[in-house]
């Protein structure tokens, strides 16, 4: 193998892991969601892009850099999450699964294509001023936006962890997570919790939006490819596992670069799946998961 | 079934026989519509609605089958009628593995349902990229004016109209027997309770089995119809998560594991999305139509959960047997 | 229907490292009615589902009329003779009480018009004729436990394993519940193991009683001998009075 061949392959990995960041932290929206409340959300893709649309938005007409946007969208996100939880998923919580799925299908539905409405189907990007800056580490590159959409992404994780592990309600909802019929017990407001959670889940995913609308252009139809992907990462790393959700999003984001250096571009997303059906039989619960997730 | 239903579908038979001479072309492309989505949604009704296992990939059985049809006819001249068997079969091996994968490794709702995606996007992004299926520039039938060749199913809509007609009222038939049948109670006990069922008998795994594979094949006969009637076939759409959450709409809306359910459901939902089309093309926006849409799922999945049909047929007198 | 007889020659169960149950062995002669008590995670349940095919003994064997049947999915042990009910009741919900029994009774019927005759005489046997066309998850308790009942008696058992019927029932409803197995096992020679908490009903019923405790048999003998074992009493105390 050739010098040049390694190093575009450590490029594509340098690059993979970035992107892998902002995957995860959206994923990690996913997650929370499901491992709190079993409740899949199938609009979250959707979700992903109205955060990005957001953002630009508010590049497009107020000229405010998306990572200064985030809190702002991070916090509308929570809001928006913590009323449709309230308002429509919690009558579905006991409801057969394929009812949720329903629902949620439908949220999605309007919800993509009010961003259709809105915006158009044309895609729509940014141009930061640090576009083309990079990092130069060795012989390897890094693209400044790449670099500085990841840093944000940890952060933000970060901060979650120390939501969950920290503060009072982070503990209340893992308690309410682990049996809820404990919670109710000790007197825990699980509507509430829930619906805390899903904001928080709706503020991760409004997030990585923030972030991916850096890195990538946004037209309305990426929103079901996202939700895909989503599901894949998670799976991939265990449904309700919070490290499981980040990890996972460095293997897809890692292995969607690799794909894409070895193999035709439109490819890429194949190695995914297999990804995915390998780690459905082999370890259904994902790489981090608990057994008693299923 | 009440008398006063056999009735009804007497007088509705006759009508949808003679719908051709009463109905233009546009009414006759919705009814069209409708009955192929009552029967693609009766197809997946025996998998989700009678043996319980969430299929959310069934756009790939119906790719498969149109695929293998179309493409045996165009690179080899091998008319539908006997290319639908190689169809069938594909979608039956595509079935048996997704189900034997799934079943063996025993993933269950969402899990099985991720599984069955998994497989239809895998195999769109294989077609995007196999030559003899066209790749991601698709694959085209000819298309001949006035000809009526239903040894080829080449013509107009008429044709097609009569085909997915006797499809959908012979899938009703087919549903209502095996419904009455062991394998149908069987998958109803399995719905219900797998472990329990097993206890009493029912070798879950083989019922597992054959409600996928049989829910693929007929699904695949309606991926043949699908081909041949549009005459032309692109795996971004036709192995699309999309095509896959259609086929499963009408039985869910309609009334999931009953008869008339998958039919009352692509009743409703083909019309409304005709309305609404209408109604949104006076404002020339794009979207609009999915949003009217989007709301419909929402007020019928919060107040009609069980699905249109054990209400209608309740309130028309129709009543079901109690199952 | 008639009975066959149930042997269980040194099973034991393993998961993952922890015994579950460790060398347990008792035999019940076809047509009898035998009694399997304990404290609660003694075990019980983990010896019936290794019966019941649902768990393959990590040692020893189960035979039903010499035929070796550990190692069996449930839905063959059911077809060699093993019925069943769960401890946490299992109906079929969403479906009506007799379309519950019909199930049971197709896995010797192919018709389902036969099927339907059949579960109609249990349900007439079981007192639930009236409710029949009511849905499973409707029922109170005590009859979601006759619908269990009469499920496994729909698939023409051999071997009928009980599970806690009679908890939750009242005393009156025990003493229906035990009037009709014990003519049940009269006119059918049919043989019944049943775990069981509620002592009156053991009395009443079995022959002979096993007693296990941390997976292992302690004791084994006729109610009357087990009621003044030390070795039963011992465990008992401290642990759970037997009502």
């Amino acid at each position: 193998m050739t010098q040049d061949f390694l190093l575009s392959l450590a490029q594509a990995i340098a690059k993979g892991l970035l992107t892998g960041m902002v995957y995860g932290l959206m994923a990690l929206g996913l997650s929370v969601i499901f491992g709190v409340m079993r409740v899949v959300n199938f609009a979250h893709g959707e979700m992903m892009v109205v955060g990005m649309y957001i953002a630009w938005a508010a590049f497009e007409y107020g000229g405010v850099n998306p990572l200064y946007s985030l809190p702002v969208v991070a916090l509308l996100f929570f809001a928006i999450g913590y009323v449709l939880q309230r308002g429509l998923i919690q009558p579905f919580i006991n409801r057969p699964e394929h009812q949720q799925f329903l629902l949620l299908l439908a949220i999605a539905t309007i919800v993509v294509n009010l961003c259709l409405v809105f915006a158009g189907p044309d895609s729509r990007s940014i141009q930061l001023e640090s576009q083309f800056d990079s990092y130069e580490l060795g012989p390897l590159v890094f693209d400044a936006v790449r670099v500085h959409a990841a840093a944000a992404a940890v952060v933000i994780a970060s901060l979650l962890f120390l939501f969950f592990t920290r503060t009072r309600i982070g503990k209340a909802i893992r308690a309410a997570a682990d049996n809820h019929m404990g919670a109710l017990v000790v007197g825990l407001d699980v509507r509430k919790l829930y619906a805390i959670t899903f904001g928080v889940g709706a503020a991760c995913v409004g997030a990585a939006g923030a972030l991916m609308i850096t890195i990538i252009p946004v037209t309305p139809f990426l929103a079901a490819e996202y939700t895909l992907l989503a599901f894949v990462i998670v799976i991939v790393g265990g449904l309700g596992s919070m490290t499981g959700a980040l990890l996972g999003g460095l293997l897809i984001g890692v292995s969607e670069a690799v794909a894409g250096l070895l193999l035709e571009p439109s490819l890429k997303s194949m190695f995914s799946f297999g990804l995915l059906i390998v780690v459905l039989l082999l370890r259904p619960q994902g790489l981090l998961g608990r057994k008693d997730s299923r | 079934m009440s008398r006063r239903a056999i009735v009804t579908l007497a007088v509705l038979a006759v009508l949808l026989l003679a719908a051709p001479k009463l109905l233009g072309g546009y009414a006759l492309s919705v009814l069209i519509l409708v009955l192929y989505f009552a029967y693609v949604g009766q197809a997946w009704n025996i998998m989700m609605g009678f043996a319980g296992q969430l299929s959310l990939g069934h756009a790939l059985y119906a790719g498969l089958g149109g695929y293998i049809a179309a493409g045996l006819y165009t690179h080899y001249g091998i008319g539908p009628w006997a290319g639908v068997f190689a169809a069938v079969a594909a979608a039956v091996a595509a079935g048996s593995i997704v189900g034997y994968l799934g079943f063996r490794f025993s993933l269950a709702g969402v899990y099985f349902a991720l599984l069955t995606i998994a497989f239809a996007e895998f195999t769109r992004i294989g077609f995007d990229n196999w030559p003899w299926a066209g790749g991601s520039g698709g694959m085209f039938l000819k298309v001949e004016r006035n000809v009526s060749d239903l040894a080829n199913l080449r013509g107009g809509s008429e044709m097609f109209y009569y085909l997915i007609l006797a499809m959908a009222a012979g899938i009703l038939v087919l549903c209502r027997w095996l419904l009455e049948s062991r394998l149908g109670r069987y998958w109803l006990a399995i719905r219900e309770d797998a472990e329990a069922a097993q206890a009493v008998g029912v070798p879950v795994f083989r019922c597992k089995m054959a409600a996928v594979t049989i829910s693929a094949a007929l699904t695949a006969l309606a991926g043949v119809w699908n081909a041949f009637y549009y005459n032309n076939l692109f795996p971004e759409t036709a192995f699309a998560m999309g095509r896959s959450i259609e086929i499963t709409l009408s039985p869910i809306i309609g009334g999931l594991g009953t008869l008339f359910g998958p039919i009352v459901g692509a009743v409703v939902l083909t019309g409304l999305g005709e309305i609404f089309t209408s109604a949104s093309d006076q404002f020339h926006l794009p979207g609009l139509k999915q949003i009217f849409y989007g709301l419909a799922l929402m007020l019928i999945v919060m107040y009609r959960p069980a699905g249109i049909w054990p209400w209608l047929a309740r309130h028309l007198g129709f009543e079901e047997r109690p199952k | 229907m008639s009975g066959a007889r149930l042997e269980l020659a040194g099973i034991g169960k393993t998961f993952r490292g922890l015994r579950a149950v460790h060398d347990v062995s008792f035999a019940v002669p076809a047509g009898a009615i035998h009694a399997l008590i304990g404290p609660n995670g003694a075990g019980k349940t983990t010896i019936f589902n290794m019966i019941a095919g649902v768990f393959t003994p990590t040692a020893g064997t189960v035979t039903l009329d010499g035929r070796t049947i550990s190692g069996l999915r449930p839905d063959q042990a059911c077809d060699a003779g093993v019925g069943r009910t769960f401890q946490i009741v299992k109906p079929f919900k969403g479906l009506s009480v007799l379309e519950n029994i019909t199930i049971g009774a197709l896995h010797r019927r192919a018709k389902l018009a036969d099927a339907r005759d059949a579960a109609e005489s249990i349900l007439k046997r079981l007192g639930l004729h009236d409710r029949r066309h009511q849905l499973a998850e409707n029922l109170t308790l005590p009859d979601r436990k006759r619908l269990e009942v009469a499920r496994a008696l729909a698939t023409e058992p051999k071997l009928l394993l009980l599970d806690e019927v009679m908890a939750g029932l009242r005393p009156t409803e025990v003493d229906v519940m035990v009037a009709f197995l014990r003519e049940l096992n009269a006119e059918t020679g049919l043989t019944i193991l049943l775990i069981e908490h509620v002592m009156r009903a053991v009395m009443a019923l079995a022959a002979d009683v096993t007693v296990v405790s941390y997976g292992e048999k302690i004791a084994e003998g006729t109610p009357a001998e087990i009621s003044r074992n030390q070795a039963v009493l011992d465990v008992y105390l401290g642990h759970e009075e037997p009502a």
